[in-house]
């Protein structure tokens, strides 16, 4: 299992081999992606903040909590901080499994956990200016 | 009592800093502390309830009474992924 927080790039495929045991015979990579839009408004870029320590915990109470729902699963999870334009990865997770059922499981229980609980925050900006996601003015 | 409060994303746009020393009264509760920032910023005026809150880097509740040497952050809604 491993979890961390990156201002840089992430490299997935490190992530992959960082994970993979002999006895996988699957691994379910996902990856969250800037997109240009959000509700309507165009959107350039996006600005991601976070509560670095606590995030680190809470991910890790996650990814650790995910492995005891669904045994045998190996974990590896990235979000990267800090200014990300339209196409790049925000988050990586990887989930490998001696079978394919249990890393797609994972996999979605682990992004939707993800993004209820970890103190993490994006500022969306587009031509129409910028607006920290989820507060309402 | 002295309590490092930090400030994320829009509260740290709001305030104009990352983080402030308060120093309190002993038996401060989160809300309190709430309270004295939303009267301090208008732009918090409509926010009655405070945001999550956590103390020493987990979850706690609003009314949890604060200790010397905490520190409490506001979590506003989350959006990471």
């Amino acid at each position: 299992m491993m979890a961390y927080l990156t201002d840089d790039p992430i490299d997935a495929s490190a992530l992959v081999r960082s994970i993979m045991r002999p006895s996988d015979g699957a691994y379910v990579l996902f990856e969250g992606v800037v997109r240009n839009h959000h509700e309507g408004k165009a959107v350039e870029s996006i600005f991601y903040d976070a509560y670095r320590p606590m995030a680190e915990k809470e991910i890790d109470a996650i990814v650790r909590e995910v492995a005891r729902l669904i045994p045998d699963v190996a974990i590896a999870v990235a979000h990267r901080l800090g200014h990300l334009v339209v196409g790049d990865a925000s988050i990586a997770i990887v989930c490998a499994s001696p079978h394919r059922t249990e890393s797609y499981t994972a996999s979605r229980m682990l992004i939707d956990r993800i993004k209820q609980t970890v103190p993490i925050w994006k500022k969306e900006r587009g031509p129409d200016g910028e607006e920290w996601v989820g507060w309402q003015k | 009592m002295r309590v490092r409060l930090l400030y994320f994303a829009v509260l740290r746009d709001i305030m104009g800093t990352a983080e402030a020393e308060l120093t309190l009264p002993e038996g401060t509760r989160p809300r309190e502390v709430w309270e004295r920032m939303r009267v301090e910023h208008p732009e918090l005026a409509d926010y009655t309830q405070p945001p999550l809150t956590a103390i020493n880097e987990s979850y706690a509740s609003p009314d949890a009474v604060l200790r010397e040497g905490d520190e409490l952050a506001f979590i506003p809604p989350v959006a990471g992924g």
